[in-house]
């Protein structure tokens, strides 16, 4: 069932047109970031708008949704996103990595491996990698077009220099197809190979600052780093609590008053799909 | 044994139903009407009706009600509903010099052809707290009677114009080649240009415009204002529809408009002259008017070549903080879950404080 007195998948046949061209431009120029005329939606800003835009434009009737918030299905804003989608488009929903043909997310990429013909939605606050280092847009705009990248390099660089290693803990920047510098959402740096050659299609949306940016499958990805330094993902000493694994980002979980910690998979499909099998034996 | 958090959806739910609950109030009390609203908090309504960009009283009181008052939520509501609406004309510019005024005043010449009429306005009241309003029984013999309606001259001639006709004030050009921006409908570019800049004014929130507009009085940015005029009241609206090729009337809308004339000494290309900000906003918001003339004037520096010093002037830093909705939303997204990225964040913090401890003991 759809709601009344709406579009399906809420957006007009004319807005999602709109946003579907600066989509095409986004895959033919992997991690350039298309300036679009993001919409209002009945959801805030910094909620996953540019994402919902995104997956509103892209959705037909046969596609499957998964909505991930941290990795978790479950989570309120996940669940308000996925019933969102299951209202206005009456589209078939799914928490199975492997099942969807559209997974939105926000913060993280499923630990189970994408195939090809899946599309990954990114909700994204803040598109531009170099905000951090000059926080205007008509700078940052020319410091793309000519590449110049060194703000960057040298943010690095000095990290290194009085730390000893880069402190930037997730939104790591990568390089797209050797050009343009792209932040790929507060994904923590574990997730940053994977978008490295996905064979899905990656399409990254940032609704308050009206950006649309994509990553084709099997487009090289690389996060940034020194032949002295290399980019080093999160490790746990520990296993999840619940599936045993080794391999998955992990959360953090407070157990008593005494401040006793275990850890779980931030990726709940998987922990599930691990459990699975097990159950059924 | 930590079980995962289940059941956000329930909790959705349950939280949805205590904001109607909320919201209703003592349910002893009589529920308020959206004609209420709209006939009494038409203040509010007006706010809700600017920031919202969208001039319909009724759905404005609606989004009142539903969200209990809140305005920016409100402001939100109209928004999301605005933005599903096709775009099917364009008006023509509208003739403020031609508005149904109720109020007009000017603070740059005492007497004005065709009168000053300081109309329902708040500003030489005494806020004293009227305890008789606190009595909600209707007393019919103390209904308000408002003043018989002076004979207001239709069409009251802007002030402004006699300074243009002595030259003294920068004249308005008319552009019939300029193809007006909508920033509903293009994605904003820095530099902006005035219409587009006046658009997202209108939109913007008042606080934040109030602010601004105050930091130039007290030196940031300063930039000599005068009140040239301020009118409010009805205009017509119209459209050339394509099928017709003539204008055709389609409604009237309530405005107040703030013409600000600023001091300019001049710079290299152009001559001592008084300048212009600009500010027009739906039914009473004379505050936002106001404050979004100021700002308008500030956002000009670089037009007359003014060196731009303070945030007023900064076009990027206004135009791109001005909007309540894109605010609010940003600002509380940080009550979502942020469990991943902490984790990276504690992650490093350890391995640092790690690192600090292993050199420690080393030395």
């Amino acid at each position: 069932m759809t709601a009344s007195g709406y579009n399906f998948a809420y957006l007009d046949e004319q807005s999602k047109r709109m946003i579907r061209r600066a989509l095409l431009k986004a895959v033919a120029i992997p991690g350039y970031q298309v300036p679009f005329a993001g919409r209002e939606m009945p959801l805030p800003y910094g909620w996953g708008t540019g994402g919902i835009q995104v997956t509103a434009s892209i959705i037909g009737r046969k596609d499957r949704l998964k909505v991930i918030d941290q990795g978790a299905d479950d989570t309120t804003n996940a669940v308000s996103i996925r019933k969102f989608f299951a209202r206005t488009a009456g589209v078939a929903t799914t928490t199975r990595t492997a099942e969807a043909s559209i997974i939105q997310t926000r913060h993280r990429i499923p630990e189970t491996p994408l195939r090809h013909g899946q599309i990954m939605v990114y909700q994204v606050p803040i598109p531009e990698p170099l905000r951090w280092l000059e926080p205007r847009e008509t700078q940052t705009r020319r410091m793309h077009a000519l590449a110049d990248y060194g703000a960057m390099h040298l943010k690095l660089y000095e990290d290194i220099a009085r730390f000893g290693r880069v402190t930037t803990a997730y939104d790591y920047p990568v390089q797209v197809n050797g050009r343009y510098l792209m932040s790929p959402s507060p994904i923590p740096r574990l997730d940053n190979p994977k978008l490295d050659r996905s064979p899905a299609l990656q399409l990254f949306g940032a609704g308050r600052e009206k950006r649309i940016y994509a990553v084709p499958p099997f487009t090289s990805v690389k996060s940034l780093d020194f032949a002295d330094h290399p980019f080093a993902v999160e490790r746990w000493s520990s296993r999840c609590a619940r599936c045993g694994a080794d391999d998955s980002y992990l959360d953090e979980i407070v157990v008593d008053d005494r401040g006793g910690r275990s850890f779980i998979c931030s990726d709940t499909d998987y922990c599930d799909s691990r459990l699975r099998p097990r159950a059924a034996e | 044994m930590y079980v995962a958090v289940k059941g956000g959806e329930a909790a959705i739910e349950a939280a949805h139903r205590l904001l109607d609950r909320d919201r209703r109030g003592d349910p002893t009390a009589p529920a308020l009407t959206v004609a209420q609203i709209e006939g009494q908090l038409r203040l509010a309504v007006d706010r809700v009706m600017t920031e919202g960009a969208l001039y319909d009283r009724r759905l404005a009181a609606l989004a009142i009600k539903q969200a209990a008052g809140d305005l920016v939520e409100a402001i939100f509501l109209l928004r999301a509903y605005r933005t599903t609406l096709p775009r099917f004309a364009v008006s023509l510019p509208i003739e403020t010099a031609g508005m149904d005024v109720d109020r007009r005043i000017s603070a740059i010449f005492k007497d004005v052809p065709g009168g000053q009429y300081l109309g329902p306005t708040f500003d030489y009241t005494h806020r004293l707290l009227d305890f008789g309003l606190a009595d909600d029984v209707a007393d019919p013999e103390k209904e308000v009677v408002a003043p018989a309606a002076a004979a207001m001259p239709s069409a009251l001639l802007p002030v402004m114009g006699w300074l243009e006709q002595e030259g003294l004030l920068e004249p308005e050009r008319e552009n019939p080649e300029l193809v007006v921006g909508d920033i509903t409908r293009e994605p904003p570019q820095y530099p902006a240009t005035r219409d587009v800049r006046l658009q997202a004014l209108a939109r913007g929130d008042e606080g934040f415009l109030l602010s601004l507009a105050y930091s130039t009085q007290r030196g940031y940015g300063r930039n000599h204002p005068f009140a040239g005029e301020i009118r409010s009241g009805r205009t017509t609206v119209e459209i050339v529809p394509e099928e017709l090729g003539f204008a055709i009337a389609i409604g009237e809308i309530e405005l107040t408009e703030c013409q600000l004339v600023n001091q300019f000494k001049g710079s290299a290309s152009q001559p001592p002259q008084f300048t212009r900000g600009y500010g027009l906003v739906f039914g009473r918001c004379e505050r936002k008017a106001m404050a979004m003339a100021l700002v308008d004037r500030s956002l000009r520096a670089a037009e007359f070549e003014e060196t731009v010093t303070a945030p007023a002037q900064d076009e990027e830093f206004v135009l791109s903080h001005a909007d309540n909705v894109e605010a609010s939303g940003f600002v509380q997204h940080l009550k979502l879950p942020h469990y991943v990225d902490f984790q990276a964040e504690l992650d490093i913090v350890r391995q640092m404080r790690a690192e600090e401890a292993r050199q420690e003991a080393a030395e």
